[in-house]
């Protein structure tokens, strides 16, 4: 048996039943790593001796956390005591953080193995990885493609079996794009359910900390243990956490949508939109018709304005939150003939060109005379997305809608059309301005074998109904048993 | 040209007010001032990646409570925002202040004008919000390096606006003492100008009298002793003055005061002004303040100077100025009440404390506590006033309670210092210096009688200042009349 292939619940059932151990399981996905990595470029850092350490201290048996022993990928963007967090970026090349993330502290307590730090565009700023201080990962289903991103490497370390599972970060689609392209699933919380403190921040109002699985069970599972409120982060909610798995047993003849009532915005399926893509799409939500959901057709009027808006305030925050980046105390420092010199230099050779243009995007919209006509307007466009999404769900109990326009596209097709690349997420960055939880699951493949991705949207806190209707809908396509032949 | 001597100011004080919390702003953090460079922090407040800040509720405690304190509306609805600049001893590149929500709005201080009506001058507040402090550069050493101690990065700060309402450089101290002590009242912020725990900034414009439209304004930065409010406003003031007489324009800027020359230098004029591009804190929620919690910290309020103030005038009696004195510092009122109730007369206690106490105190160096226990205090003046010792013996005691802590009775009777009130044995004292000199006693004798002086001097020299001065004068006017 080829253990890295393992799902959690697989891994969690064998380990629990004293079949396997995590020692055999870490040493089977670090293997996978070390024979594949080279090619995919999934991880910026492989911490295969912290990994063995970890798993070597844990015991097989009943009793224990779903996560026991179960070796995992955070993206690059997190804190890890002791170990290198750079944020793909050239100015935390060297950063070694002295504490730990929340995120990963719960995991920890919950028993994970980490594999390794993966790769992301820099500061989590793209769509595919390709903006890395240090390098592109290549997507598992096709080496020539991007894997998306911002979350690329965690995406593509699923995909691949480079790990069971993978943490991942989403500020606009970054988990749910690159889950799509990589034909793994993706699931971007409410904001405020899973704690950000110890996540490098890009958008901190729009950056929430989500699990990339092999299947929705998994993603419920990865839920279960970091969810809930954090005293160290004054915007995480304190509310009571559900148990995420509850609605999935493995009975398939159990598997109904009987009472869900699923809204199709009319604004998401659009002109220029690719066509294989609207059809497995369209294909999913007749599925769920079939699984008894009840599908009708919603309007979510502002969504054309949510791009504009989104790059408006993820800019504005982002050149805030970079601005800590000055040589000054810790990574990069380019020496300069004065304090201005050594700011300019650091900062010009520290971060890459996109990160720049945010930097200076966000920092223009914020320019005094400019603010009202930029940021304010920007804010009251948000609340407008999010009154759409709230009389939506008046109305249904789930959104369905693509979760990328295309599947996944060739290195270098995009890398110098910012315009471009920014529309990769136009289906998933309103989610992240309304605030509300949404899950990438896979749902077909193109012609060209490459996988699409269906993006479920939930209310606020209701986690359950997206991951109950998406783990009917998977058991029921099984979409999920197809895999890279990588 | 038209020169205008008669020109108005007018002067908007910013107070910056170290809040006298155990922890910083956000984080867990120690506040303590002075020491070592660097210990007293964490990556919350060095502002390393991926961390977050956390309110701390005492230091929204101990605004809201200087709010209520100073008359302000408490906002139900406020938030932080981000004020963006760089600069090594920020380390975030921003610091988390408030803008357009602040958590107090209003407010006013009364200062007592002095003149002889004993009117009172209203100074109304803009606003109270709270910041988090910067860390401080260090330029010393040989070498081309600067180095930055963030210690005090994150410390708590209420910024106490006033509005442009102050008219003079005198009336802009009393308004900074009268916060300080309003502050100290509350007991949240120390107010101790010299570690820099009350720090403040001027904002100074003049204008013709009569005109209502404010004239161009500079600010003034880096004030911070009491002396140099009044000595740097009135530099900048003439300044200003002389400029306008020349026919000159008042260029809007920051300049510095310079402790050393005593002047006033350009800083940054308008043009050169920071953009700070503040926006709402995103890792922040916006507060929310219920009622019932601003009541609950009204009632914690104590008895505020001017209260204070006008109950000393009615209860004891005392001069306005008097009462002024005793209320500007709660340790001082304190120890006023705590003598007068063992007993003593309260104009004597205000009287020892406005003139001896404040002596050696000056002379000795500051305390915050008075050397001379209240109850010592008391025994002095019970001394004084059944006669066993003189006023002047009295003072002599006084400094000896204030240097050895000791009762007045012990000292008394240690030194032997009772006034000799025995009729027998100071006429013998007498009758010895009238023998003594007879020169002296001829010319009494022959009308000059402010040679009384003299005599009683004589005998106290004798009696080692002991003799009771009233029972002399009798017994040489009966001996010499």
């Amino acid at each position: 048996m080829e253990l890295f292939r393992l799902t959690i619940a697989e891994a969690a059932g064998l380990i629990s039943k004293n079949e396997l151990t995590p020692l055999a399981l870490t040493e089977s996905v670090m293997g996978r790593i070390g024979a594949l990595d080279s090619l995919v470029g999934a991880y910026i850092t492989v911490t295969k001796d912290i990994a063995m350490e970890q798993a070597g201290r844990l015991s097989a048996g009943s009793g224990n956390s779903p996560l026991h022993g179960i070796p995992m990928a955070i993206k690059d963007n997190m804190c890890v005591k002791g170990v290198r967090t750079t944020c793909a970026s050239k100015i935390l090349e060297n950063f070694i953080p002295p504490y730990e993330s929340t995120v990963t502290t719960k995991l920890h307590e919950a028993g994970y193995c980490l594999t390794g730090k993966t790769n992301l565009d820099e500061f989590a700023m793209g769509s595919s990885t390709e903006n890395s201080g240090f390098f592109t990962t290549k997507n598992p289903w096709d080496i020539t493609r991007a894997p998306g991103g911002s979350s690329g490497g965690s995406a593509a370390a699923v995909a691949a079996d480079m790990c069971i599972a993978a943490i991942g970060s989403d500020t606009g689609g970054s988990i749910r794009q690159p889950a799509s392209f990589c034909g793994v699933v993706g699931l971007k919380p409410t904001y405020g359910l899973v704690s950000r403190f110890g996540l490098v921040a890009f958008a901190s109002s729009l950056d929430q900390i989500g699990p990339i699985t092999k299947t929705v069970e998994d993603a419920a599972i990865v839920l279960n243990a970091i969810a809930g409120g954090d005293n160290r982060d004054s915007t995480s909610a304190h509310n009571a956490i559900p148990d995420y798995t509850a609605s999935m047993s493995g009975d398939l003849q159990g598997i109904n949508l009987q009472g869900i009532k699923i809204g199709i915005p009319e604004e998401y399926f659009i002109d220029g939109m690719d066509r294989e893509v609207e059809a497995a799409v369209r294909a999913a939500i007749g599925e769920m018709r079939r699984l008894g959901a009840e599908v009708v057709s919603i309007k979510l009027p502002h969504t054309a304005y949510a791009v504009a808006a989104y790059y408006i305030i993820a800019t504005s925050e982002a050149s805030s939150n970079l601005a800590r980046y000055d040589g000054v105390k810790y990574g990069m420092r380019v020496s300069g003939s004065d304090l201005i010199s050594t700011y300019m230099e650091t900062r010009a050779k520290g971060f890459g060109q996109e990160v720049k243009r945010r930097i200076m995007l966000g920092t223009y919209a914020l320019s005094s005379g400019y603010y009202d006509a930029y940021y304010k307007k920007a804010q009251q466009v948000r609340t407008l997305i999010k009154r759409d999404f709230d009389e939506a769900f008046k109305l249904v109990d789930v959104i369905a809608t693509p979760t990328s326009p295309t599947t996944a596209f060739k290195i270098g097709e995009k890398a110098d059309d910012p315009l471009q690349m920014y529309l990769s997420d136009i289906f998933t960055i309103s989610v992240n301005l309304a605030g509300v939880p949404a899950i990438s699951i896979p749902c077909g493949f193109d012609s060209g074998g490459l996988p699409v991705g269906l993006q479920l949207i939930g209310r606020h806190f209701d986690e359950a109904v997206i991951l109950k209707a998406g783990h009917a809908y998977e058991r029921s396509a099984g979409w999920y048993e197809r895999r890279p032949s990588i | 040209m038209k020169i205008v001597n008669d020109y108005e100011t007018v002067i908007g004080l910013e107070i910056h007010a170290q809040m006298s919390t155990q922890s910083k702003m956000f984080c867990g953090c120690p506040t303590r001032f002075g020491e070592e460079p660097n210990t007293q922090t964490c990556p919350v407040c060095i502002g390393m990646p991926g961390v977050l800040p956390v309110i701390n509720k005492l230091a929204l405690e101990f605004t809201i409570k200087t709010g209520v304190a100073l008359g302000c509306k408490i906002s139900p609805f406020s938030r932080f925002a981000r004020k963006n600049y760089f600069y090594p001893d920020l380390p975030k590149g921003y610091q988390i202040s408030q803008y357009e929500l602040p958590i107090c709005e209003g407010g006013f201080v009364t200062l007592l004008v002095d003149d002889d009506e004993g009117g009172e001058r209203r100074i109304n507040l803009t606003r109270i919000h709270m910041e988090e402090d910067a860390g401080k550069n260090i330029h010393e050493g040989a070498g081309s390096f600067s180095y930055v101690d963030l210690n005090r990065a994150g410390v708590p700060l209420m910024e106490i606006v006033s509005e442009p309402d102050i008219k003079t450089p005198k009336e802009a101290a009393a308004y900074v003492r009268k916060i300080r002590t309003i502050l100290r009242y509350l007991k949240v912020c120390d107010g101790n100008m010299e570690e820099g725990s009350l720090r403040c900034d001027a904002n100074v414009s003049l204008r013709p009298q009569g005109v209502k439209e404010l004239g161009v304004k500079t600010e003034i930065k880096n004030i911070n002793s009491f002396k140099f409010i009044e000595k740097a406003l009135e530099y900048e003031i003439q300044r200003q003055k002389r400029i306008l007489n020349e026919g000159g324009r008042i260029i809007q800027e920051t300049r510095l005061w310079n402790t050393t020359t005593g002047m006033t230098e350009s800083m940054r004029s308008k043009e050169e002004a920071h953009d700070y591009r503040y926006f709402p804190e995103p890792d922040l929620v916006p507060l929310i303040v219920d009622e019932g919690w601003i009541a609950q910290i009204r009632k914690e309020i104590p008895e505020l100077p001017d209260d204070k103030r006008q109950r000393f005038i009615n209860d004891y009696r005392l001069p306005p100025y008097d009462a002024e004195f005793l209320v500007a510092e709660e340790v001082a009122a304190d120890y006023f009440e705590d003598t007068v109730r063992l007993g003593s007369n309260p104009k004597d206690v205000s009287n020892w404390m406005m003139g001896e106490m404040m002596r050696l105190a000056k002379e000795k160096g500051k305390s915050d506590v008075p050397p001379v226990m209240p109850a010592h205090l008391n025994g002095l003046i019970k001394l004084v006033a059944d006669g066993t010792i003189n006023l002047k013996t009295a003072k002599i005691v006084f400094e000896d309670m204030f240097n050895t802590g000791k009762s007045a009775e012990e000292l008394v009777k240690e030194k032997g210092l009772v006034q000799i009130s025995d009729v027998g044995q100071l006429e013998t004292t007498v009758e010895a210096v009238i023998t003594e000199n007879p020169n002296e006693t001829a010319r009494y004798k022959a009308g000059e009688t402010k040679l009384t002086g003299f005599f009683v001097g004589e005998v106290m020299k004798k009696t080692k200042g002991k003799a009771n001065p009233k029972a002399v004068n009798e017994i040489l006017r009966r001996l010499l009349g």
